[in-house]
């Protein structure tokens, strides 16, 4: 019989993620998953469609606000159909990072009394955000669908697009995450952070109205690449734009690598801080 | 026999709090608050860092060597602040040592707690898989021992019902259901079997004492050496962070109290300073139960007797002799009360050489910690003996002061100075 056997002692520098360890602890990551989705929607009436209503509303607040009044320009698009684009990935990332963040913090009853591979608090959290996501999407393609939009052949990247989102939340998530166990500053920061990160992006207007010279800087930030992407799928704003998407792809791969072994390395003081 | 647990020079060390410095005038004070981002994280960042050696680092465990063969039921034991609890949460991998090296051999469940990750909004149904998933078993083996875990802990009938409307001890059933029916080579229990009532811990004693006859290596941790002897084959015995006795648990649990009496003894034996005329004094103390039987520990919440016994010097009686006692904290010495038997009325009448007062202390409203008790004897406003260094310590373990089941160390972060409890009621 094949015996398991448990080295324990002092490990120092960068640690390589042990992906076998993180499969067996698949039914916890399920779960955990399953617990914080049901656990928010228990006792709440609307239930699962507070996932249609958050983007929904934010649509037509922002309008209302920044189409009609504001007037801001909307490259020759519906501003309604404009912003849902940009808010369905932006939400998911918005609430992946505050949710991943503050992971840590909110499980450190299970942090710091079992051991398990703690990379499964931060990932749940992307799944749990993961479904609201699913359901924006869906509602998207209905409106979609209503104003008689169709994506043209660029769909292939989409799938692309979604592998930078989720690496750019989840590397950002784990980042903070294993910084706010030590520092509750991030806590209280990111609740401001992630609207300022808001107008950094192209959310509520679009990326043409960036000076020309500053472009690239701005690409640099992956969410440009995802919601510009969105759009030119979506409803043709601008021909695909390659140049963001890689520039955003890049930064996004460096987050969630950097964000992992960051994960990692602190992961071993998580239970004497939390 | 086969070796499954080796521990080698095993040693943790943390770091403790520091003290604010205190500001004379308001210009120190306004610049402390202007610098204070700066001092805080330079103390946030060195709660990791323990690189550097100072007065501020302590070590919980340092050289502990041991090995744990196949089948043994390993009884740790050691007084509060000893490092069992360290050692445990290594042994889980919740933290890491800062030296040595611990090999296991087999699967690994701990059990450090019960009911983890128990969601109050969730069913039981739902917690059970979540409780058993953190724990290590797969989705799988849920389903299999599903019906077993639910008839094992008696809540059948509550099982879709969301956790939040059960009570302490149906929770804390429902979560020892589960963990009873984890099958790892190791197990690793901290004293949760404090927990819940009583005919519920026997069973659950019974059900891990029929995992050891399995061929399965328990470590056990607890304050209650009753349990210990009971279910335990071997006992090691940390104090202040050191391996100090391994061996049979009886060896070990002898070792144990004696030590502790000891450590008790030294009050009254010998030449001690005390005060007072000295025509009575207090020659011993002990804590007792409702039977009479002395004790090492007793438990918040508990009913208990404290028996003080006094010899009285020449044969003459003496009347209106007012004992008193008073408990102290032992980590500032700051006093917690005072209780004279005059205060409740009554003062003695000593004819005999050797008589004993004993005070009935109903409840106990003290939370888990080591207290030091002082007593003084007085007649008519003269002091008659006061033993100034105290006449013993008073080892409280968490108990069920409030009688629900709940433990005071656990409701809160930091630890009250006495206890309370009151009836509440919505009008």
């Amino acid at each position: 019989m094949l015996v398991q056997e448990t080295i324990i002692k002092k490990k120092s520098g960068w640690i390589a993620v042990d992906w076998r360890e993180l499969f067996r602890y698949k039914d916890l990551l399920w779960f955990l998953t399953v617990r914080s989705i049901k656990a928010k929607y228990a006792q709440s009436i609307l239930g699962v469609s507070w996932a249609v209503i958050q983007p929904l509303f934010s649509t037509l607040v922002y309008t209302i606000v920044f189409g009609n009044l504001a007037r801001i320009d909307s490259n020759g698009v519906p501003y309604f159909l404009f912003s849902l684009v940009a808010l369905v990935p932006w939400t998911f990332f918005s609430n992946t990072l505050n949710e991943s963040a503050n992971s840590l913090i909110t499980n450190a009853n299970l942090v710091t009394k079992v051991y398990f591979p703690r990379l499964v608090l931060p990932l749940s959290s992307v799944f749990s955000k993961g479904i609201d996501f699913l359901i924006g999407f869906m509602l998207l393609v209905v409106v979609l669908i209503i104003n008689k939009q169709s994506p043209d052949y660029n769909l292939i990247w989409l799938p692309w697009l979604l592998v930078v989102l989720l690496m750019t939340s989840l590397g950002t998530g784990m980042l903070l995450s294993a910084l706010a166990v030590q520092y509750r500053d991030v806590k209280y920061a990111l609740t401001f952070l992630v609207q300022l990160l808001m107008y950094a992006a192209p959310v509520v207007y679009p990326t043409t109205n960036v000076p020309e010279v500053y472009r690239m800087w701005y690409a640099l930030n992956p969410m440009v690449g995802v919601i510009e992407g969105f759009r030119s799928i979506f409803l043709q704003t601008m021909p695909f734009p390659y140049t963001w998407v890689i520039f955003g792809s890049t930064v996004s791969v460096i987050l969630f690598f950097s964000g992992l072994f960051f994960f990692r390395k602190m992961e071993r003081i998580f239970s004497d801080v939390a | 026999m086969r070796k499954v647990i080796d521990v080698n020079g095993l040693g943790k060390k943390y770091r403790l709090g520091q003290q604010d410095r205190k500001h004379e005038t308001f210009a120190a004070s306004l610049w402390h608050g202007l610098t204070a981002p700066i001092r805080n994280f330079k103390r946030i960042r060195n709660l990791s860092s323990l690189e550097r050696e100072s007065d501020s680092v302590f070590w919980a465990l340092k050289d502990v060597s041991f090995n744990v063969e196949q089948g043994q039921v390993l009884g740790i034991i050691g007084h509060n602040g000893a490092g069992k609890s360290t050692l445990l949460k290594i042994l889980s991998q919740i933290t890491e040592p800062s030296e040595g090296e611990v090999i296991l051999k087999g699967r690994v469940a701990s059990l450090l707690e019960v009911g983890t990750g128990f969601h109050p909004e969730l069913s039981g149904r739902d917690n059970v898989y979540m409780n058993g998933t953190i724990l290590g078993m797969t989705k799988k083996e849920i389903d299999r021992k599903f019906d077993e875990i639910v008839d094992f802990s008696g809540v059948e009938k509550h099982i879709d019902t969301p956790v939040k409307f059960y009570s302490s001890g149906m929770k804390v059933r429902l979560g020892f259901a589960v963990a009873a029916h984890l099958e790892p080579e190791i197990l690793i229990v901290d004293e949760v079997l404090a927990v819940g009532d009583l005919g519920f811990q026997r069973k659950c004693l019974s059900k891990m004492g029929e995992v050891a006859e399995d061929g399965r290596t328990i470590l056990f941790v607890s304050h209650n050496i009753a349990a210990v002897q009971a279910l335990c084959t071997h006992g090691l015995m940390l104090h202040n962070g050191q391996v100090v006795y391994q061996g049979l648990v009886s060896e070990t649990t002898r070792h144990y109290l004696a030590e502790f009496e000891s450590e008790t003894g030294d009050f009254l034996s010998g030449i001690i300073p005390r005060q007072g005329l000295g025509k009575v004094r207090i020659t011993s103390f002990e804590v007792e139960n409702v039977n009479g039987e002395s004790l090492v520990s007793t438990n918040s919440g508990a009913d208990i007797f404290f028996a003080f016994q006094l010899t009285k010097d020449g044969n003459d009686a003496m009347d209106e002799v007012d004992i008193g006692f008073s408990i102290h904290s032992t980590e500032d010495d700051g006093l917690l009360t005072i209780l004279y038997s005059s205060y409740m009325g009554r003062v003695f009448n000593l004819t005999d050489p050797i008589t004993t007062i004993q005070c009935e202390i109903k409840s106990l409203p003290l939370p888990e910690g080591k207290y030091l008790v002082k007593a003084q004897v007085m007649q008519r406003g003269d002091v008659l003996d006061f033993p100034t260094k105290g006449v013993g310590y008073l080892e409280v373990i968490d108990g069920d002061f409030y009688g629900t089941g709940m433990k005071s160390t656990r409701l809160t972060r930091s630890k009250p100075d006495f206890l309370i409890t009151g009836n509440w009621k919505q009008l």
